[in-house]
């Protein structure tokens, strides 16, 4: 709890919201009790049946994105709504202002507390200057923080936690300061992506045993480990076929619509009914166009954007991965080092010097160093295992969820594209009798 | 000045009375036994209504161009026709199926200085007589349908022709010999069977002998100027050793004689003087194309074209962004496949192996899915290719449109150059009876005969310019109902084919829907 409260340059202000006007898009409860941790949290949910006093519950959303700032300085601001009636919270409700930087401070924040943990995983920065601003890149990017807040606020552990409540509750002067803080000392939110990616290289050196080869042996991490590696590969590749998807999808959207318009002007030169059929044609193909780029809307968020996160969540266990070697690796160094000690203690000892006092305190200190690293590396063990059990349990239901968004639409495109060729047959085939009696 | 607007009256007959639908005098020789129809009205007698007209029956391994084979469209029409192409109609023609297979390599009967060179391909062309098993077999090699080509062109002016395949490679295409020979083949096919499809080329002899005279073709393969310049009869005549008078004679099957002069250089380039007055001159020609009608029309078929131009490219786009689709979907799958079968591998917990099973269904169901556009594009193709054919077809209309126009512009020549000529006999006549000048009056003679020469030339002219006129007529309106027929069977098959392989899809989506509802439910 201790905000140091630091007026370092480069603190902004910011204008403050006037009263909420909007639809809230997701809301869920929480039950803390009811859920256990392997259970993957609802994403959005209705509210319990008991009265909402007596059920704890948190419940957040991530709204209304609005473009803040001029030029290379402009940025998004997100309204955040929590809805609570936990105590530690400053009343029922409260909004507050927050942007992108914020969100990464709070992931860094929990990353750096909570070793062992599957922090859920944030939206990419934009790597494309040109798309930061457009309205599908904005709203898949509200709809993934909105997740983001959500699991964190649904994790036995992580919505415990200080930073939470800071990040929920605190006005934007303090969270901006305490963003600059994080900032001037650790690291800039526009390199996170780097800094990522360094971890990243260095978790898969680390655990691939490049470094030193004080690596745990345990087969059965082993195996998580060739597993979640084979894992990010395979989802990369279905990443990159969902988006080649959502591409023909509004390639072919385009084509009908040429299609339609061209087919039209040809019943121009055709006769009365047989324009009239072509015209009709012609208007059904436009139709099924514009169906077309709704559906690669659809399939971009709730297709490919789960599998993006799908992605990201494994990126994310890799982290931990390098958490675990280095707890490992430091609770090994700090063994040795304390046997050594302790050896040399009684060797003092039996030597009856001076220097045993001295020796007797560094030991102790150290063997409870020692300690220390130890149970921190059990820790995290203990931690991934519980995570791993809940993280399968997500996936499969974020999985499922995703292949049923994706048939939904798939079944209902086909069918209004049936529908609206169907329409046109009865035109055809009146024409063609026509025809006859000429 | 002589002043002869040639109009058509409401029949479409101008000078000559000629019908188009009775070609010959009945002479058997040119009417094999076979009985066809008169040409464009009647059923096809291989068609037979089916309960499933469009889509079961077609074999994406035919080949293209001819779709003899298809079912009738039974629910629309008891007028039935075959496939989506027009190449349907030949069923009631003579040829009903022209196949050209087996592209060979033969060596040029003359020595040459090179070895190796003067090689060239020939073809094995197979006419299905009628509508029986009965088939005539022959080699051709690709001058021989140059030579056709050229025939054609030269007999029926004022049809729509259907253009001959390129000489030449497309420029910038590297082809393999092989792929130029198949090119070639598949070209050649679609050209003969179009020209059997054509009421009139159809029947005609060039076409015969092309495909029924066993071995060479008697004759050059360059058109000969002098075979028809001196007027004699159309080609059989000639083949069958009759010999051809001297005087210009309307031929049978509607066929048209150029006029007399041939292509000779003169001609050429008084006919370039005409047109030049015609163009920047004041005065009007003596003659006019008058007739509104045709105006009209001819101003609709370039319409007409700009916008079958534009639905061919348009066509094409659809057809290629339904095959990416169906591409894509079935990459998804494959990946979603390997995914299934790894998550499955490494499983240790039940919710893995219960989403590797759910991922392998939604792959299954993407690899179905990728299938069915495939299909539905082999369909769309076909049917589609309506539009693509009927753009070609308009450069077999202009030629014809220019035919009319070259006509009329020799009958314009030959006008302005009676009206010239009168004008001298004139100047000579009132000088010569002012002197009785002996040789005065030789010339006088001499060009009396110019002028009755170039009498009987004007007449022919205007007669060919009349028949041009005619075929002219009888083509548009021809163009105008198969045009509509074909493109309502166009129209039909391809909407049944797109509802038909959407509701697979769809009811393929809707199971998995259904399936994963749970986690719809779960996620509220």
């Amino acid at each position: 709890m201790n905000l140091v409260l630091c007026f370092a340059t480069g603190c902004r202000g910011r204008a403050l919201r006037s009263a909420l006007s909007k639809v809230l898009f997701f809301a869920f409860v929480y039950d803390e009790i009811m859920i256990s941790p392997e259970r993957s949290p609802p994403r959005s949910s209705s509210q319990s049946p008991r009265s909402p006093s007596a059920t704890p519950f948190l419940s957040i959303s991530v709204t209304d994105p609005v473009k803040l700032g001029n030029g290379v300085q402009a940025y998004i601001s997100y309204r955040v709504i929590t809805k609570t009636n936990l105590p530690e919270f400053q009343g029922p409700e409260k909004i507050v202002i927050r942007r992108y930087s914020d969100f990464v401070w709070l992931h860094d924040r929990l990353a750096e507390k909570y070793k062992g943990i599957f922090i859920p995983p944030l939206p990419e920065k934009s790597a494309v200057e040109k798309f930061r601003f457009s309205v599908e890149f904005i709203e898949m990017r509200r709809q993934a923080l909105d997740i983001f807040i959500n699991r964190i606020a649904s994790h036995p552990e992580l919505k415990r936690s200080e930073d939470l409540r800071i990040f929920l509750q605190e006005d934007e002067e303090t969270m901006d300061r305490a963003r600059s803080l994080e900032t001037g000392i650790f690291k800039k939110p526009s390199d996170l992506i780097q800094i990522f990616k360094d971890v990243q290289s260095k978790v898969s050196d680390v655990v691939l045993g490049k470094e030193k080869p004080v690596e745990e042996t345990d087969p059965e991490y082993e195996k998580l480990k060739h597993y979640i590696f084979g894992l990010e590969e395979h989802l990369a590749e279905t990443q990159k076929q969902a988006f080649r998807l959502v591409k023909r999808h509004r390639e072919l959207s385009q084509s009908l619509a040429d299609f339609g318009k061209a087919i039209k002007l040809l019943g121009v030169c055709e006769g009365d009914t047989l324009g009239k059929v072509f015209s009709e044609l012609g208007s059904k193909s436009e139709l099924l166009s514009i169906k077309l780029q709704k559906e690669a809307h659809n399939l971009l968020m709730n297709f490919e954007e789960p599998i993006k996160d799908y992605v990201r969540a494994v990126q994310s266990i890799k982290v931990t991965f390098a958490d675990r070697a280095n707890a490992f690796r430091q609770h090994c160094e700090l063994a040795e080092t304390t046997k050594l000690k302790e050896i040399n203690l009684e060797k003092l000892n039996i030597m009856r010097s001076d220097k045993a006092r001295e020796a007797e305190i560094e030991y102790r200190e150290l063997k409870a160093e020692s300690e220390q690293a130890t149970r921190k590396f059990e820790t995290i063990v203990r931690l991934m295992n519980e995570e791993i059990v809940r993280f399968q349990d997500q996936k499969t239901a974020d999985m499922g969820l995703a292949f049923h968004q994706f048939a939904k639409g798939q079944a209902k495109l086909a069918n209004d594209i049936a529908d609206a060729w169907r329409s046109v047959l009865p035109k055809i085939e009146a024409c063609s009798l026509n025809s006859q009696h000429d | 000045m002589e002043a002869l607007t040639v109009a058509s009256d409401g029949n479409g007959n101008g000078l000559l009375s000629t019908v188009p639908a009775s070609f010959d005098g009945g002479d058997p020789l040119l009417h094999p036994p076979s009985p066809p129809d008169s040409p464009p009205i009647s059923s096809s007698p291989r068609a037979v209504p089916e309960p499933d007209p469009m889509f079961s029956l077609f074999d994406p391994g035919e080949t293209a161009g001819d779709d003899a084979v298809t079912a009738a469209v039974a629910p629309i029409s008891p007028r039935p026709r075959d496939g989506p192409s027009r190449s349907g109609r030949s069923s009631t023609y003579e040829y009903s199926r022209i196949t050209v297979t087996d592209p060979q390599k033969e060596q040029e009967m003359a020595s040459s200085l090179v070895p190796g060179s003067g090689s060239y391909v020939t073809y094995l062309i197979t006419t299905r007589i009628g509508s029986g098993p009965a088939e005539i077999r022959v080699r051709r090699r690709f001058k021989d349908v140059v030579a056709l080509a050229d025939r054609l062109a030269d007999a029926y002016r004022g049809y729509f022709v259907p253009q001959r395949p390129d000489k030449s490679v497309v420029e910038g295409q590297v082809m393999h010999k092989q792929e130029f020979v198949e090119q070639r083949r598949t070209a050649i096919e679609k050209y003969l069977n179009r020209l059997a499809a054509h009421p009139v080329i159809g029947r005609s002899d060039e076409l015969r002998l092309f495909l029924r005279m066993p071995g060479n073709l008697p004759l050059p393969a360059s058109t000969n100027v002098v075979s028809r310049s001196d007027g004699t009869g159309s080609l059989p005549k000639q083949v069958f050793g009759e010999t051809g008078g001297g005087n210009a004679v309307v031929a049978s099957q509607g066929s048209t004689q150029p006029a007399k002069g041939g292509r000779d250089f003169m001609k050429i380039f008084r006919e370039l003087k005409q047109s030049v007055t015609n163009d920047w001159g004041g005065t009007k020609p003596l003659v006019v194309e008058e007739d509104s009608e045709f105006l009209e029309r001819k101003a609709k078929v370039q319409d007409l074209e700009q916008q079958l131009t534009t639905a061919s490219k348009q066509a094409e786009a659809l057809v290629k962004a339904q095959q990416d689709m169906g591409d894509t979907m079935g990459e998804l799958g494959l990946t979603f496949v390997k995914l299934a079968k790894f998550e499955m591998e490494n499983a240790t917990y039940l919710s893995q192996r219960t989403r590797a099973a759910e991922i392998k269904e939604f792959a299954t169901a993407a690899l179905r899915t990728s299938r069915f556009y495939r299909e539905s594009n082999t369909h769309a193709v076909k049917h589609l290719d309506t539009l693509h054919e009927y753009l070609g077809l308009m450069l077999a209309v202009h030629s014809a449109f220019s035919d009319r126009s070259s006509a009329l512009l020799t009958v314009q020549t030959l006008m302005t150059d009676l009206s010239s000529l009168h004008a001298r006999e004139e100047k000579l006549e009132t000088s010569s009876i002012r002197f009785g000048d002996k040789s005065k009056l030789r010339r006088i003679e001499e060009l009396k005969e110019t002028i009755r020469i170039t009498e009987d030339a004007k007449v022919c002219a205007i007669k060919e310019y009349e028949q041009i006129k005619v075929n002219n007529r009888y083509e548009l309106e021809r163009l105008d109902r198969e045009r509509r027929d074909d493109f309502l069977v166009m129209l039909k098959g391809f909407v049944s084919n797109q509802v038909n392989y959407a509701e697979k899809i769809a009811s393929v989506w809707a199971n998995v829907a259904e399936e994963t509802k749970p986690y719809a439910r779960q996620s509220k």
